[in-house]
């Protein structure tokens, strides 16, 4: 192994959005071995949520991810009416349903603009984040906000879509479905995508069942899972749409589901509208005073995969214990399957083709001393620390 | 397409005497509570045979120990299996599941430094989230002995 180089990328890269640090072990071009180190954006969200009220926890769990802001708090909404025992209206759940589509469509379209990118192919880029824009507005009109929508509660959702919108929402989509084909016709006959992608970060059937990943990583190696089909919860049993799954398991078939897919969640949407007509205005949520002592599993099918969600009660105002896995928790570990013999410069699109959301994956802690109460670390010791960092390192030159 | 019952019953017929109490809350959501020392026996059926997939394990400090709820998915059937163990205060220790299945090697660990519980024979016993910057020792999710009277 004396040929060994370390590759690091990271934690703070320009390729990439968040910290995290890969430590790619090359021979020559191939890489041999990786490890990563995560752990630079602990946030304490589960201690967090034990000291909060039922309702503040939804706009604690939104504030996990800020691209799909809406999968926590749907996957939270689950939970909390498995333990109270409503069943909400189905207005609401039209509702939920099209808070959910429209935040896939916007991430995987930020998904495949970031591929593009990863792929030094900008063009796919420019587009994909330009059609992200109007479905981006499209939330700021339902909801007021373009990212994190505070839409859930428990019982329903906080705000209506009202009549008057639908035509507008209706249009928007019609806007959106020929610039989506344009999108899939554009990756799907490109020979540069092709040859970048086919091949490269190959996941078998096995791998998945192994590593337990989830969402369009699992779907793109055959693996039939979706949580929206199989533990339908809001509008999804109420409307007609298929599960993408394709059994190549390397980038490209991830693509091709993500492409996909957001054909599916635009026809979910439609469908959600014709519903929505149907449906009186205004009834939108059930009250719901008690939360009961128990547990409830909440699960959602977020842009990545399976969110879940864990919660225990005791009859309070909050929960006692509330765990929470984010989907690129489990996904990310497949890099030790996805990468390994492959070339440097296909590691980079082999990382980025799980979509991992580093936010998401760590939520934990501050370290506080039993004995004394006291933070070990507080914000001024980190400055500190850093300040005495970078003495050490001017010193060193 | 087999069941929820289907699943629990063959999982008594075989594991009988270790299951110490079954809750079915509805169709598609059921606990068994274990003991500790058959769980990797189980986990291994319910992962090999029963096809299920395991999705995460959830620690608790209550008065009772440490309690741990792995949660397993069968999606066929829409059903989430959870196997409920509880381990005690002074000696937490149970047999790692990252050996059956690699989707377990990250929970493990950080239930390690959060909670301090020990697993077994786990593959890769290095801290996940601390990185060996936290205090040996102090475990951030563990209560004190007021929060735990509080409940």
């Amino acid at each position: 192994m004396s040929n060994t180089k370390i590759i690091p990328v990271g934690p703070y890269h320009p390729l990439q959005e968040e910290p995290e640090l890969f430590k790619l072990y090359c021979e020559g071009e191939i890489v041999k071995d990786i490890k990563w180190e995560t752990g630079y954006n602990h946030r304490g969200i589960e201690k967090l949520a034990e000291s909060k009220t039922f309702d503040q926890v939804f706009f604690l769990v939104e504030r996990i991810c800020g691209i799909c802001s809406t999968s926590h708090p749907f996957a939270f909404a689950n939970a909390m009416e498995e333990i109270a025992g409503v069943d909400i209206p189905n207005r609401a759940k039209y509702i939920r349903s099209i808070i959910g589509e429209l935040e896939r469509i916007h991430s995987h379209l930020l998904w495949v603009g970031l591929a593009g990118h990863f792929l030094g192919y900008n063009t796919v880029f420019m587009w994909a984040w330009k059609y992200r824009e109007p479905i981006l507005d499209l939330f700021e009109m339902i909801t007021g906000n373009r990212n994190s929508y505070a839409m859930f509660k428990v019982g329903g959702v906080r705000r209506d879509i009202p009549m008057a919108l639908i035509p507008e929402v209706r249009k928007a989509m019609d806007g959106f479905k020929p610039k989506l084909d344009l999108l899939i016709g554009a990756v799907m006959d490109d020979p540069v995508i092709h040859a970048r992608t086919k091949g490269v970060g190959v996941l078998t059937h096995q791998d998945i069942i192994q590593f337990a990943a989830v969402g369009p990583t699992a779907r793109a190696s055959g693996v039939d899972i979706d949580v929206r089909r199989d533990d339908p919860y809001a509008a999804y049993d109420m409307v007609d749409w298929k599960v993408i799954v394709t059994g190549e398991g390397d980038v490209f078939a991830k693509a091709y589901v993500r492409l996909l897919e957001m054909v599916e969640s635009v026809s979910i949407i439609e469908q959600c509208l014709d519903g929505l007509e149907k449906e009186p205005e205004g009834d939108t949520e059930v009250k719901v005073k008690n939360i009961p002592e128990g547990m409830g599993t909440g699960r959602a099918e977020a842009p990545r995969g399976e969110v879940f969600h864990f919660v225990v009660t005791d009859g309070g105002y909050g929960p006692v214990r509330h765990k929470i896995r984010a989907p690129s928790y489990v996904n990310i570990a497949t890099f030790k399957k996805s990468c390994i013999g492959q070339t440097i410069s296909d590691a980079t699109i082999s990382l980025a083709a799980v979509d991992p959301c580093y936010c998401c994956t760590e939520r934990m802690a501050v370290a506080v001393d039993q004995r004394t109460g006291n933070m070990l670390y507080s914000g001024e010791d980190l400055l500190k620390l850093s300040h005495m960092k970078t003495e050490e390192i001017r010193k060193k030159q | 397409m087999l069941d929820t019952n289907t699943f629990i019953a063959s999982t008594r017929q075989k594991f009988g005497p270790s299951i110490l109490n079954v809750e079915v809350k509805s169709e598609t959501r059921a606990t068994l509570s274990i003991e500790p020392k058959v769980l990797l026996n189980i986990s291994n059926f319910l992962y090999s045979y029963l096809n299920f997939r395991f999705i995460i394990a959830s620690a608790m400090h209550t008065r009772r120990g440490f309690e741990i709820y792995y949660h397993f998915s069968n999606d066929p059937a829409g059903l989430v299996l959870n196997l409920h163990v509880v381990l005690p205060e002074d000696k937490p220790e149970i047999e790692s599941l990252a050996n059956t299945f690699d989707g377990a090697n990250w929970i493990e660990r950080e239930m390690h430094e959060l909670f301090g519980i020990t697993f077994l024979n786990h593959p890769e016993p290095e801290p996940l989230l601390s990185e060996g910057n936290w205090a040996l020792g102090v475990y951030p999710y563990r209560k004190d002995g007021k929060e735990l009277k509080k409940e």
